[in-house]
């Protein structure tokens, strides 16, 4: 074999050594300089973030279990960027004296986490599948624990073990059914063989369970608010960003590729967790105070959203569940990003916390609402466009019930959003959070999200290369 | 096959184990048993990969491979969860779920 075919997992190595040299440089830094480690991961990561843009070559490794095509490169690119805005996000939160003996650990552990996505995005069977999956997900419990002196946090930890343990052995019981079906982990050969039988149908829905755990899909969401609510903020807004986009990506690659020929099958089922997903994970964020809380059920109920993107099968399906994430990443981080720099200068963590924040703070708050907006679907803005491709994918496959019902819940997103935007701008409040200014690399993390927002909103080419290239990638 | 032990014999088994694990997860509350109901299922599917291979594909060895990852995989998740029941130990002197409830609806 070729040494030079390596070339083709160019993003998992880069990131192995990324994350090896931030290990060896904690080794050789002495107590009182730990936190230039914060400059030199940040620098780092931006440097690996930047290669991977650069272009190369696609196929194959090890037999077809290792996959690279120009839609998983971008996936990786988008998941690449996502991070390096958390970690633009968390400077200031590892600055904090409380922090200063674990940044390495939160730098390598995000750093596992994402090399374990970007297997589970390149995979070509079951088995590279399944190891990334746990290698996105293990580090993860632990990154959520990390105010190890508070008992939410802790709390927030154990939940997120439990609860992905028994998910992905529910999963691999269904990946067991299928193997006994087909006699094959490869995805190209359980694609030709796969057929509508009760043993193929019973793995699926055990599949189904697992990767619903994974995402957050309604009957499997109780640890998310949990979760979300327990962990650090910079933690959190990973975990529902990138961790959740990977989850997505891999489900909907999976879907598209490997259940193609079993579509009759699944689509019920994903008919109606998506209108439960969506309805449900409203309602409950309806009647949230604390802000992760709130932030979470929304992440829920755009999960429902994406469920809406498989049901549209096909290229424009894919073109709209990735346009989606990639606009996702960048509204859902603003808004996180909001929240966390909030958080590091004062503490407040709940909505009503946030009345009169326009008076002191009013760029921040302008930055929230347009953030808001784009998550509840306001026209000029990025998330229109993410919602309107996802439903007319959906309705080019003929479900216009399911449409309309999305449509509905679009709107009663609306109401919570602007509740928040409510407490900002109009609420009067006699002692508003005082005014403050957050870290230079706060600033840079949010004008990337604001800037994502716009050029993805309004630069109709992103769409135009998305589509091209899961047109590649399906046929 | 194996002394003339039919393949729905094992996967009656596996199935078993499979659910006492998912009942045990869902009564028990004590974090530890929790953790123990989950190696269950993992085992359970792992009787079920290498009784597919052997009975009904004997000529390569996918499902044993992957049962073997499994093992591996599971050890990792196991130490990684203890790790954090010792954590909840510490912040609330118990580990039955009924303490670890400080968030909820």
């Amino acid at each position: 074999m070729d040494l030079g075919q390596f070339i083709l997992m160019r993003h998992e190595l880069l990131l192995t050594v990324a994350a090896l040299a931030i290990l060896v440089a904690e080794i050789f830094t002495s107590e009182k300089n730990k936190s230039k480690l914060i400059n030199f991961a940040l620098v780092l990561f931006a440097l690996v973030t930047f290669i991977g843009f650069i272009p190369g070559e696609t196929g194959n490794l090890f037999g077809g279990s290792f996959q690279s095509s120009q839609l998983t490169v971008f996936m990786k690119n988008v998941l690449n960027l996502a991070v390096l805005i958390v970690f633009l996000q968390a400077e200031g939160w590892l600055r904090k004296p409380e922090n200063a003996d674990k940044i390495s650990e939160y730098f390598i552990l995000t750093l596992s986490t994402l090399i374990g996505m970007n297997f589970m995005v390149s995979a070509g069977d079951f088995l590279i599948f399944y190891i990334g999956l746990e290698t996105a997900t293990i580090p993860i419990a632990g990154l959520a624990a990390f105010d190890k002196y508070k008992s939410e946090s802790a709390e927030a930890g154990i939940k997120l073990i439990l609860s992905s343990a028994l998910s992905s052995g529910i999963l691999l019981f269904g990946l067991s059914m299928i193997y006994g079906a087909t006699g094959s982990i490869y995805f190209a050969d359980i694609a030709t063989k796969v057929a509508p039988n009760a043993l193929i149908a019973l793995g699926f829905v055990f599949f189904v369970s697992g990767m619903g755990f994974k995402i957050s899909l309604v009957p499997f969401h109780f640890w998310t608010a949990d979760v979300y609510e327990g962990a650090p903020i910079n933690v959190t807004s990973y975990l529902s960003v990138v961790s959740k986009g990977a989850a997505a990506f891999i489900f909907t690659i999976v879907l598209f590729t490997v259940f193609k020929n079993i579509v009759e099958l699944w689509k019920p089922m994903i008919y109606t967790l998506a209108i439960a997903t969506m309805t449900i994970g409203n309602l409950f964020a309806m009647r949230q105070n604390n802000i992760k809380r709130f932030l979470a059920f929304s992440s829920i109920a755009q999960a429902g959203f994406i469920l809406l993107g498989i049901l549209g099968a096909g290229e424009l399906g894919m073109t709209a569940i990735v346009y989606f994430v990639l606009v996702y990443v960048f509204t859902n981080l603003g808004a996180f990003g909001v929240v966390a720099a909030i958080h590091n200068a004062s503490g407040v963590e709940t909505i009503s916390g946030y009345n009169g924040l326009y008076q002191t703070n009013p760029k921040l708050s302008w930055l929230m609402t347009i953030s808001l907006f784009s998550l509840a679907g306001i026209p000029p803005i990025a998330g229109f466009f993410g919602k309107f491709f996802l439903f007319t994918a959906a309705a080019g496959s003929g479900y216009y019930i399911l449409v309309l019902i999305a449509v509905l819940n679009a709107t009663i997103s609306l109401y919570y959003y602007l509740l928040v935007i409510k407490a900002i701008f109009i609420e009067k409040n006699e002692q508003p959070i005082p005014e403050f200014r957050s870290s230079n690399s706060m600033r840079i993390a949010l004008v990337m999200c604001i800037t994502g927002v716009l050029v993805t909103g309004f630069a109709s080419g992103v769409f135009e290369y998305i589509r091209s290239i899961s047109k590649l990638f399906l046929n | 096959m194996i002394q003339g032990i039919p393949l729905e014999h094992f996967l009656v088994v596996s199935t078993i184990m499979f659910f006492i694990g998912v009942c045990g997860f869902i009564i028990r509350r004590n974090l530890i048993t929790m953790l123990m109901a989950i190696e269950l299922i993992l085992n359970s599917v792992n009787i079920n990969f290498v009784v597919f291979n052997r009975y009904l594909y004997p000529d390569q060895l996918q499902g044993q491979f992957f049962s073997l990852f499994i093992v591996g995989i599971a050890a990792a998740e196991a130490s990684v969860a203890i790790a954090l029941i010792i954590n909840i130990y510490r912040n609330v002197k118990n580990i039955e779920v009924e303490n670890v409830n400080e968030m909820k609806f």
